[in-house]
């Protein structure tokens, strides 16, 4: 089937490559594209069309149109003609029920009636309204493209990659590859971008990169889609040397298997050495399109009959096929059998990417195209892309006589005819951007390379207007398609692990995510683990706890300012806990402040939060200019809390420090060596039971909780996790920033108001929780008791009168209390001692009472002990 | 958005690598009534057109500067490091 070779084909015929089509084999050479290997072995149609499932053979044979589109190794709408051959390819149609030579949804195409003009979806599918789901998946499952296996996985690796140069050349034809080197030669750091490797060579001074640009943004960001690789390049001076396209001709059965654009045959005989037809008729409206006759001839093509537009002035085509593909073309009522119409209207300017950085775009009457004007700063056109596309005759709108023929399409894509374009003009779609959106002209995969130029042409004649007043519509990236999982990129999951990571993995944790840190739920008995926090010891990694330390002369004052708490009269040696409020009084964050001296304090945050917290407090210096200094050392430091009655007795064991109840009371915190290791030491009660926070060098965490475990063994130590941890602190009734408040909570409606020291000078949310106390409380936070053992969901509906009055943020069974507790926002009026609250759990109403005071040791006697 | 924003330290960077806390506010002295403070609070000039803005370098040396940004074009025509006193 191959015709002997030709100069500068693309085969190497000693290699022989095999794919499977539907099953059966199809060889072709090494060099072959699918679509150049299947039409080696006969294959004529491709693809059916998107609403009536006409055949569809090779039209554009660039990657432009899409009539080539298959699915390969279950990847959909790949183009064909511009894919290379690899061994072992697996080949397969697509939007067809049965074979694309016998369709049986072609009826569409045939019967056609109120189902299928521009728009019926809109009309006839609308009501009844609780139908629309059916109709749309029955519309979805008949039109469209290829289909994305959703249980296929993960088949492919995206990468992004940040580049930068001083010139980027888009497209590496004969005026882009002058530019290069004109750039060059003047010093430049160039880079051209070429979809096609084999056009152009690197050297002359400039990088060769092989993808496509998908458009260019603003910042001089270009995105280049290079396979599995998404280029992000920054260029500081661009030049657009993308070409032009042919444009097709309107006219009746202008879509039937045959008819092509001059570049089909350019690369099916120069490139493939392919016979594309036996005979052929030629309708040109440039000199391009006609050197294709020689081409022709060459391959042992018979040409029937040329028509030159610039010379000849033709009024009706018409194209008639049998089984959709092209028997005779009539022109001017004059039939001629051919079996390959080569049709061209001229080249437009592949102006796209210069409107996307903001080139106005002008109607050239003369030459019937639109053309790039204006240019933003940093960007060049050079070539056919700035309108240098020679000579040419300006086609008509269409081709289309008034005796009743085949469809006329406007658009291959979207299946758009002339006659729907009419319709919407008739419907009242008086602008080119309403008719786009209306007809979806231009909005299929060629994204308007192919039908912009004769939409806008068929709109201004049907307007009876010229094509400058109807104008353009908006150029959107991307200029080509572009796989989903190409922008999606790499999937980034930062991981933070612990120090003592590895340990937790060892004794068999559970791990679970909190923020991007990784940390144990528990190590398989949560209850058990709460419990031997009660009765014995429990340890728990905690170095995920944000951590800063602030000094200098204006810390504290700095502090007292962001704080609603008082810091200044605080001793050396002390702790507070603190609540980071907005200044619209909300609150941000919450930790512990240890004042380690006159000028030193250290600070911790939630585990999520230290990120945050950091840019907070250094955007308030920005603005205060105060004399304070914030090191993050989250990083830095590991932190192990030892909590339960035997924690002092561990204690000694670890450190020569004093930890008796007099010397080392509750809220102190000192520095010691603990396990030999130097350690700031912080006596608080997050989980409700006597405990020391240890903070100390991240690179001994696995030492220090190791001798922990292992001098504490008889002490019952062991480790709890994050689970139990909860468990413990709903026991106490201790907040839990981002679990029981979201971004509307404050700390006086949040049943903190201990915190909010009003009478300070100013700190930041002061007058807005001033305004929460004048306007009165709307909700407020309260745990709960359930009356049975029902444990409601987190996030579950507190029901006054029937409808939803509050909502229930945390809630567990605890054995220490012997029920299922909680804490939930509710109106001010139920926040009291033993009200009667209603929650819905599992679609029934249960009942609780709330409870003001900790569940367990309300008095935090055992903290203090 | 994906214009370069010039870092007074780093220099002209992605515009993703900053966090941006919009435009720069006065805070209000004393003890302000519900309308100043809901103002201060609530409501932005939001004008097209040049405005300074707080931006931090959050992926990058971490600074806070103003920006002064044509909120039309993208364009930064002045970074500044708040001044020490």
């Amino acid at each position: 089937m191959r015709l002997p070779p030709q100069p500068g084909e693309r085969l190497d015929r000693e290699r022989e490559v095999e794919l499977a089509f539907h099953g059966a084999t199809v060889r072709g050479f090494e060099g072959d594209t699918i679509a150049s290997a299947l039409f080696g072995e006969g294959q004529r149609v491709f693809s059916r069309s998107f609403k009536y499932h006409r055949p569809r053979g090779l039209l554009c044979c660039q990657g432009t149109c899409p009539n080539c589109m298959l699915t390969v190794d279950g990847t959909p709408n790949v183009r064909a003609c511009v894919t290379p051959v690899v061994e072992g390819m697996r080949i397969e149609a697509q939007n067809v029920r049965g074979s694309l030579d016998h369709d049986l949804l072609a009826i569409t195409d045939r019967i056609g009636g109120p189902f299928t003009p521009v728009g019926f979806y809109y009309r006839t599918m609308i009501r009844p309204r609780r139908l629309w789901p059916l109709y749309e998946r029955f519309l979805r499952s008949v039109a469209g493209l290829g289909e994305v296996d959703k249980h296929r996985g993960r088949a492919q690796r995206y990468d992004v990659e940040h580049r930068r140069t001083e010139v980027l050349v888009v497209g590496g034809g004969s005026a882009g590859r002058e530019a290069a080197r004109r750039h060059a030669a003047e010093g430049r750091g160039v880079v051209v971008v070429e979809t096609d490797p084999a056009r152009i060579e690197a050297g002359n001074g400039f990088e060769v990169v092989n993808g496509t640009v998908l458009g260019i943004f603003e910042g001089g960001l270009i995105p280049v889609d290079a396979g599995t690789l998404l280029l992000r390049y920054r260029a500081s001076h661009v030049v657009v040397a993308a070409g032009a396209v042919e444009q097709p001709l309107v006219f009746p059965g202008n879509d039937l298997v045959g008819v092509v654009l001059p570049e089909a045959v350019r690369r099916l005989v120069g490139r493939w050495s392919l016979r594309p037809g036996e005979r052929a008729v030629v309708i040109a409206a440039d000199e391009r399109a006609l050197d294709t006759v020689e081409l022709l001839e060459q391959a042992g093509t018979r040409v029937a009959e040329v028509v030159d537009l610039q010379e000849q002035r033709v009024r009706e085509i018409a194209a008639e096929g049998r089984s959709g593909r092209l028997a005779s073309v009539e022109l001017d009522g004059r039939k001629v059998a051919c079996d390959l119409l080569v049709m061209s209207g001229g080249r437009q300017p592949a102006y796209a990417l210069l409107a996307h950085a903001g080139a106005r775009v002008d109607y050239d009457h003369a030459r019937g195209i639109f053309v790039p004007d204006d240019l933003p700063d940093g960007i060049e056109v050079v070539g056919a892309a700035g309108g240098e596309v020679g000579e040419a005759s300006v086609p008509a709108a269409s081709y289309n006589g008034a005796a009743k023929k085949d469809k006329c399409f406007v658009c291959v894509c979207e299946d758009v005819t002339d006659k729907d374009m009419k319709r919407a003009i008739g419907e009242g779609f008086d602008s080119i951007e309403l008719a786009k959106r209306y007809t979806t002209v231009t909005m299929g995969p060629c994204q308007g390379k192919l039908c912009h130029v004769p939409s806008i042409r068929l709109y201004a004649r049907e307007n009876e207007t010229d094509e400058a007043t109807i104008g353009t519509t908006t150029a959107r990236p991307p200029w080509q398609p572009v796989e989903l999982g190409l922008l999606a990129g790499r999937p980034h999951e930062p991981a933070q692990r612990t120090s003592i990571h590895h340990r937790h993995k060892e004794l068999g944790a559970k791990m679970m995510w909190t923020g991007t840190w990784r940390r144990p739920h528990s190590y398989g008995d949560p209850a058990g683990e709460a419990k031997n926090v009660h009765d014995a010891l429990g340890v728990i990694d905690v170095s995920t706890l944000g951590k800063l330390v602030v000094t200098g002369t204006d810390a504290a004052e700095f502090l007292e300012r962001l704080y609603p708490n008082r810091f200044g009269d605080m001793k050396p040696g002390r702790i507070r806990y603190g609540v980071l409020n907005s200044d619209a009084g909300r609150i941000m964050d919450d930790g512990t402040i240890a004042r380690l001296s006159q000028e030193e304090f250290y600070v911790t945050t939630t585990s999520t939060g230290a990120g945050a917290v950091v840019e907070w407090f250094e955007w308030w210096n920005a603005i205060w200019q105060m004399d304070v200094e914030i090191v993050n050392v989250t990083g830095a430091l590991a932190a192990v809390n030892v909590a339960g009655p035997n924690a002092r007795e561990l204690m000694t064991r670890l450190t020569d420090l004093d930890v008796s109840n007099e010397s080392f009371t509750y809220l102190d915190a000192k520095q010691a060596l603990v396990a030999g290791v130097p350690a700031l030491l912080l006596r608080i009660g997050f989980v409700g039971e006597l405990g020391y926070e240890i903070h100390f060098p991240s690179p001994f965490g696995e030492h220090v909780w190791d001798t922990i475990l292992e001098r504490g063994a008889d002490l019952g130590a062991k480790p709890f996790g994050l689970e139990p941890q909860r468990i413990l602190r709903l026991e106490k009734m201790h907040v839990l920033v981002g679990q029981d408040t979201d971004s509307e909570s404050n700390v006086l409606e949040a049943s903190m108001p201990w915190i909010a020291k009003l009478d300070k000078d100013d700190f930041v949310g002061k007058w807005s929780l001033e305004h929460v106390l004048e306007r009165g409380f709307r909700e407020q936070l309260v745990g709960f008791e359930m009356e049975n053992g029902v444990v409601p969901l987190e996030g579950g509906q507190i029901v006054i009168d029937g409808r939803p009055g509050g909502r229930v943020t945390s809630a567990r069974w605890s054995d220490q209390v012997g029920r299922a507790i909680g804490m939930a926002w509710v109106p001010p009026d139920l926040a009291e001692e033993n009200a009667e609250l209603t929650i819905k759990v599992n679609g029934l109403v249960e009942k609780a009472r709330v409870r003001l005071r900790p569940f367990f040791d309300p008095e935090g006697e055992r903290l203090r002990s | 958005m994906s214009f370069l924003l010039p870092c007074p330290n780093c220099g002209p960077r992605p515009v993703d690598e900053f966090s941006c806390t919009g435009e720069v506010t006065v805070r209000p002295k004393g003890s302000p009534s519900l309308r100043e403070l809901t103002d201060y609070l609530y409501f932005r000039r939001n004008v097209a057109g040049v405005q300074r803005e707080w931006w931090c370098h959050r992926l990058g040396c971490e600074a806070w500067f103003t920006a002064e940004r044509d909120t039309r074009t993208n364009d930064v025509l002045s970074v500044e490091v708040p001044a020490e006193q």
